[in-house]
């Protein structure tokens, strides 16, 4: 995801990303690089890599409150590598960064967290699974019962979850390509939890219960340098089935796109460039730029043809890297919600 | 057609070179003296700005271990992860340098002054090592230090300190642990108890008390208004300028306009001209301004040394506002004056000749605008006093005043030039007011800079001089307790109390409160009253029984912020947000705090505060080294908990002692400037005068009595403008203490006489005068006879 | 009488003159209120033809001739010069006229200080963009400037500076040349030898020259004589 390359295009020189490395197994700077055919392990992989340079650990959550009203929740610690090792202690090369974030209908707060690694500020351990920084934590005897909590000077939330099914992997067997050019990651998620808990607001506080999705990704290359930004969709249909699409928008051609198909029961199917269209139907001012926040989303090979709608257009994430994400609702062929994420609209 | 003119217009500066170079001397100077304070002025506040970012730390609380310990790394840890937003530093000194380390991505924004990304990626500050200081310090940075770093320089880090990441600090200073932690001022909510996290540690509460960052301001305040009024002086030196450069060849413009050439044109080539020499004179005054401000800033420096215990450069930057606003100034004076003399060319008969009797009547009307003008300003600056209010409204009074003033001293000097020659019996006397008076018209420009420079010189030192007297005495009355002890719990404080009980001759308590009153935030002090308060504090209004009332817990002392915000005074009553309601007897003069303050007996604060524990105590003693040592023996009082006050108070009076030197310099540069505008219109009027002197030389007068007499001139004028300057000074100085200040700060500065330095003053201007004048007289004393000869010879 | 009379003594010519002046009037404000000078004042000049315009001191005869100059307007009355009604141009107009086609001569000879004698001299010539160096130095030769050119007029004495005036007023070939008492501040022999060069210069080209002079020896050398009294023309 965008939002998540941009970082580490904060923190790295650029330009040493040349193209073509895929497949050699590590890239100029001795980085590791995706390849086809790997198989997981768990839980060791739910855990850190840190011979790549970005990670992440990624919960969106929809939430109905006890007070009717509809709530997203994001959770996020990203991994940053300065160069591929992890010695421990001052010397380590590892940054951790975190977002959290609650939407209500009518409003969206949004904190960060930044931290070194390697003096237990900030970390994950794959068993018994705990990812924190600072006081934020998602940890868990393993990733299918978590605990959740993060705040800020005017939110906070506590979350339990549980998850309702299987692991899933995207692309290829969790290979997932992300340009023509073969730019790809390790992607899995969890995209199937209950969760309940308290958000705390200045208003107040509420209950809130709903479904959440965890990515895992990780990868040490950045998009294409032809690609501008990216449009991410997560979303659960009424039913039970579920669809995870993204956009790459290219600069010099048609969009790169990719779907998982998920059915109730957690099978998977994935879709290759092509086959997921995304079209921005209508545009709001955000943060001074215009963010499209109603779309028309279609996957013919399922009968998808839907309509998604932020329920808060303004879920803009005011952070040291700006990007927009918030909870959507799904209307059309399939009705459900989900989670939507927009990156590199300047 | 152009050139021809132009040819004939600029041929007047190559036969008279001198007159040139007065011309761009003139506007040279008073771009110097306007770019100079300017530069001063912005290079301090640029000064201010990097070290209060750098150093600064008052706005952040921070954490400390108790006693003089440092912090483990798991005690950052553990507050981190229940939620404290720390940051944590060490800082050591290496090689000369204080080397601060600092943990970037928990560090507050903006922490070292400086943008860190915009100069070094992140990634090589953490990984590679980076380490920013000043450009200046990296010329003294010995070879090895810092040794396969990146050197990041960066005008806005304060000389003499180095940042780099805390890791790599941690491992030149060969420390494990942090000196200290910065507290963000954003915590997040449910946010773990520092006494249970980390029971060893303490915070320090950010320092708001006897705010220096206030006082400071107050001296950029003398400085703007010391470049206000150097602006009018420019100006009016700028006018003095241009008036004689178009006097002295109305002539040749007049010859020019009977022999064809248009008006238009001819206005156009002038205006052409007269901006081209005012750009040079300007460009020449920034570059001068730029060595007054370059001389004096050291100064400044040390200054800025003194209140921030900080290096800062003494190396002055070119800013685009001071050089900019330098050449705006000396070319909008320029054109100005140049409009209204254009106007005067256009409406001047083509064939009237120059005769000075004639002047001095076509002025009647100029006097009369004068006069007109000078009431309405007067008028206004009245109006002004009663019923304005605000910052702006107090410098548009000074500058009404001043400019009424400079307008009436005209009038009032022919007032006064008419009654001596009135009274005068001897025939000489007789024509030597008279002739003065006709005078009056070409040197009053001049003599309204004199005014302006000598009153604004009387004022500012009015001003910078009460400053100091009361910050000096200000200093005496809260830094009284030569000792100051800080301890950490209630238990020390009992036991300091009673060890300062026997060993001490006076013992203070600090300790304070905030809370509402009068519907104002406010903080509450507690004051343990005796010989000190008594002694030491000035009370602005209240009877001297106020402290008998204060300690029969009767009243309450109001500082004069609380007491102006509001709208109290002795005598009124003002409820405390925690119950009881009290009289205030009394309000003192807290100079520099920008917090309203109410002080309450000890006994009285402790019954409306009973939880309340003193951690700070001042103790009066003859002999604080002893007093430390027994504390230290008795209590185990660590040093570095003790405070020697002397010390403090001699660091805060030499800023002040700085201050003085810089607007003592100030001083002789805008009088030489104001000397230099009476030397010009002198040498304009000497020409014309031959003709009037040369009939008085043919009835007996000697050349060199002649030359005295102007001599004598110049003094009388320069006294009689002294005189005036006074009075005026004093308003400046009084509007500055009592208006401008209370505006801007909340508090007002008593104002103190100083005739001393008056009078050197005057002894300053009068000599400005009489070497002014030296020249022309002199001129006048050996001007060849046929010259005079030569008036008779061709009757002009 | 009198003054209807000038105008009727030479309605023929009318078309010929080169300077008509007619019925000017003007009146200055004193300290007793307003003072006539001229009170209809009317008189005409032809080309090559020269006048000497006496009076007695203030009767106003310096007026009546900035007044053909162009360098003071008057209160009524209109002036033509080739044709072309001073009294109607813009000021602008009224300097383009006075440059190409007159030339002044004045008492205080009004040099510019600043510039040495052959560019005083060459200076109208040269705002025409007329400037011809060969008639300039016969100017020059023929007033005995030569050896002055490049001093600069304070170094001169009065006479030398007027010669200086008169050379500039030729040098731009003017169509009539106003003159105000040239002589007046030189000495009898230096006056009688200036007098002679710039009427021996006048008389080569066909200038007309209207001259004020309190001197009757002066004005027996011009063509005509006019005498401004009471305002009026005698």
């Amino acid at each position: 995801m965008n939002a998540k390359a941009l970082l580490f295009c904060l923190l790295l020189p650029f330009s040493a990303m040349a193209q073509g490395f895929a497949g050699l197994g590590t890239d100029a700077e001795g980085f590791a690089i995706p390849v086809p055919g790997t198989q997981f392990s768990f839980p060791a992989d739910h855990g850190p890599h840190p011979n790549y340079r970005i990670e992440w650990w990624y919960l969106t959550a929809n939430l109905k409150g006890d007070d009717g009203r509809d709530y997203g929740l994001q959770w996020t610690l990203f991994r940053s590598a300065l160069a591929p090792k992890d010695d421990g202690g001052w010397k380590s090369s590892q940054i951790w960064f975190a977002h959290a974030a609650v939407t209500t209908p009518d409003a969206h707060y949004a904190t960060e967290r930044v931290a070194r690694g390697g003096i237990g500020q900030a970390g994950v351990r794959a068993s018994p699974f705990s990812a924190w920084i600072d006081e934020w934590y998602m940890r868990g005897d393993d990733l299918d019962r978590l605990r959740l909590s993060a705040q800020s000077h005017e939110f906070a939330y506590r979350m339990n979850l549980e998850a309702q099914g299987p692991l899933v992997f995207h692309g290829v067997d969790g290979f997932s390509v992300k340009s023509a050019e073969g730019q790809a990651s390790y992607y899995y998620s969890q995209p199937d939890y209950n969760i309940d808990g308290t958000l705390t607001l200045p208003d107040g506080d509420i209950k809130v219960t709903g479904t959440a999705w965890l990515d895992r990704e990780w990868s040490s290359q950045p998009l294409s340098d032809t690609q501008s930004g990216w449009d991410w969709f997560s979303l659960s249909f009424d039913g039970g089935a579920k669809m995870m699409g993204f956009r790459l928008r290219q600069t010099d051609g048609p969009d790169y796109t990719a779907a998982t198909w998920i059915t109730p029961d957690g099978e998977t199917e994935s879709f290759d460039d092509g086959a997921f269209i995304a079209v921005p139907q209508n545009q709001t001012e955000v943060a001074g730029r215009q963010i499209p926040t109603l779309w028309q989303v279609r996957l013919p090979d399922k009968s998808v043809d839907i309509i998604v709608e932020a329920i808060n257009p303004q879920a803009w994430m005011d952070l040291s890297i700006p990007y927009w994400e918030g909870p959507v609702q799904v209307r059309g062929s399939h009705i459900g919600k989900g989670y939507l994420e927009m990156t590199g609209y300047e | 057609m152009t050139r021809t003119c132009l040819f004939a217009l600029l041929s007047h500066w190559r036969r008279n070179p001198l007159q040139l170079i007065t011309f761009l001397t003139g506007l040279a100077l008073a771009t110097a003296l306007w770019s100079g304070v300017q530069a001063i002025n912005s290079e301090a506040r640029a000064s201010y700005d990097a070290a209060a970012a750098t150093l600064d730390e008052g706005q952040y609380d921070q954490i400390r271990a108790r006693g003089d310990g440092e912090i483990a790394l798991s005690s950052y840890i553990d507050l981190r992860r229940t939620g404290w937003q720390v940051s944590p530093i060490v800082e050591g000194e290496i090689e000369g340098l204080r080397l601060i380390g600092i943990e970037p991505l928990t560090a507050p924004g903006g922490f070292t002054g400086v943008q860190l990304d915009e100069q070094v990626s992140l990634g090589s500050f953490l990984s590679t090592g980076a380490v920013l200081i000043h450009p200046e310090t990296e010329e003294d940075l010995s070879g090895n230090l810092f040794q396969n770093m990146e050197i990041v320089t960066n005008r806005n880090v304060t000389p003499g300190l180095a940042f780099t990441d805390i890791a790599i600090a941690l491992e030149l200073l060969q420390r494990e642990r942090f000196s200290r932690l910065i507290v963000a001022d954003q915590q997040p909510l449910g946010r773990g108890i520092l006494e249970e996290v980390a029971p060893d540690l303490i915070v320090q509460k950010a320092e708001h008390t006897a705010d220096l960052g206030e006082m400071t301001d107050s001296f950029h305040l003398n400085l703007t208004a010391f470049g206000l009024l150097s602006f009018a002086v420019g100006i009016f030196i700028v006018h003095g300028a241009i008036g004689l450069a178009f006097e002295q060849r109305r002539g040749t413009i007049r010859t020019m306009r009977a022999l064809g050439v248009p008006l238009g044109k001819l206005t156009v080539l002038v205006a052409f001209e007269m901006m081209f020499l005012a750009l040079i004179g300007a460009l020449i005054g920034v570059a001068l301004g730029y060595f007054v401000a370059a001389s004096l800033l050291p100064d400044v420096a040390a200054t800025l040394r003194g209140l921030y215990g900080a290096d800062v450069t003494g190396t002055l930057n070119l800013r685009t506002e001071w050089w900019a606003s330098g050449l705006a100034i000396a070319l909008l004076g320029a054109f100005f004056a140049m409009t209204g003399k254009l106007w005067s060319i256009a409406r001047m008969p083509l064939l009237a000749s120059a005769k000075p009797r004639a002047w001095v009547i076509a002025t009647g009307r100029t006097r009369l605008f004068q006069a007109f003008g000078a009431l309405t300003l007067a008028a206004a600056a009245l109006i002004l006093l009663i019923y304005g209010s605000g910052l702006t409204a107090g410098f548009v009074l000074q500058g009404c005043l001043l400019t009424a003033a400079a307008l009436a001293l005209p009038l009032l000097l022919d007032r006064i030039l008419s009654l001596l020659q009135r009274s005068s019996r001897g025939v000489i006397s007789h024509w030597f007011w008279a002739d003065t008076r006709q005078q009056l018209p070409g040197l009053s420009l001049a003599l309204m800079a004199l005014l302006l420079a000598v009153a604004a010189n009387i004022g500012v030192s009015t001003m910078v001089s009460s400053f100091r007297l009361t910050f000096v005495e200000f200093l005496d009355q809260r830094l009284a307790p030569e000792l100051y002890i800080n301890v950490e719990d209630a238990a020390q404080s009992r036991a300091l109390d009673a060890a300062l009980e026997k060993h001490a001759r006076e013992s203070l308590i600090v300790l304070s409160t905030r809370s509402e009153a009068a519907g104002l935030p406010v903080e509450i002090e507690a004051l343990r009253l005796g010989e000190t308060y008594r002694e030491n504090w000035r009370l602005l209004d209240g009877s001297p029984k106020a402290w008998d009332w204060m300690e029969d817990g009767e009243g309450v002392l109001a500082n004069e912020q609380f007491a102006r915000r509001a709208g109290l005074w002795t005598g009124d009553r003002v409820t405390l947000q925690e119950g009881p309601e009290v009289e205030i007897v009394g309000v003192v003069g807290d100079y520099g705090n920008p917090l309203g303050q109410l002080y309450l007996d000890e006994t009285l604060f402790l019954s409306i505060y009973p939880d309340a524990v003193p951690v700070r105590f001042g103790a009066r003693t003859d002999d604080p080294i002893a007093l430390r040592d027994i504390l230290t023996a008795e209590l185990g009082i660590p040093a570095s908990a003790m405070t020697d006050q002397a010390a403090v108070k001699e660091f805060s009076l030499q800023v002040f002692e700085r201050t003085f030197t810089v607007t003592a310099a100030l001083n002789v540069l805008t009088l030489s400037v104001a000397g230099f505008a009476m030397l010009m219109s002198l040498l304009t009027l000497a020409d014309l005068r031959i003709p009037q002197l040369a009939p008085i030389w043919a009835l007996g007068l000697t050349r060199q009595k002649l030359g005295q007499l102007e001599l004598i001139r110049a003094v009388a004028l320069a006294a009689t403008v002294c005189l005036f300057a006074l009075p005026l000074g004093l308003a400046l100085a009084w509007i500055l203490l009592a208006i401008v200040n209370v505006e801007a700060f909340g508090w007002r500065l008593p104002m103190f006489l100083f005739p001393f330095e008056y009078a050197q003053l005057w002894l300053y201007a009068f000599f400005a005068a009489l070497l002014a004048a030296c020249w022309p007289a002199l001129r006048l004393a050996r001007t060849p006879a046929n010259a005079l000869l030569k008036v008779f010879a061709n009757e002009r | 009488m009198r003054q209807i009379g000038t105008t009727l003594v030479f309605p023929l010519l009318e078309t010929q003159s080169l300077l008509e002046l007619t019925r000017i009037e003007k009146s200055f404000v004193g300290n007793e209120g307003k003072i006539p000078v001229l009170k209809g004042v009317s008189l005409s000049l032809a080309a090559a033809e020269s006048v000497a315009l006496t009076g007695e001191s203030g009767s106003g005869k310096s007026t009546l001739l900035h007044i053909a100059g162009g360098l003071e307007s008057a209160d009524a009355g209109t002036v033509k010069l080739d044709d072309k009604d001073f009294s109607h141009l813009k000021e602008a107009e009224r300097a383009d006229l006075r440059r190409k086609k007159i030339g002044i001569v004045f008492q205080q000879f009004n040099l510019i200080p600043s510039i040495n004698v052959a560019a005083n001299i060459g200076f109208q010539a040269r705002l025409n963009g007329e400037f011809d160096a060969a008639y300039i130095d016969h100017l020059a030769e023929t007033l005995g400037l030569k050896a002055q050119l490049q001093s600069y007029p304070e170094t001169l004495s009065g006479g030398q500076q007027q010669r200086v005036a008169i050379a500039r007023s030729l040098a731009a070939r003017p169509k009539i040349i106003l003159a105000d008492e040239p002589t007046g501040n030189l000495d009898e022999t230096t006056a009688g030898v200036v007098l002679d060069q710039m009427l021996a210069l006048v008389s080569e080209t066909s200038a007309a020259l209207l001259m004020v002079t309190h001197s009757s020896t002066v004005a027996a050398r011009m063509q005509r004589k006019v005498h401004l009294s009471g305002g009026q023309l005698t």
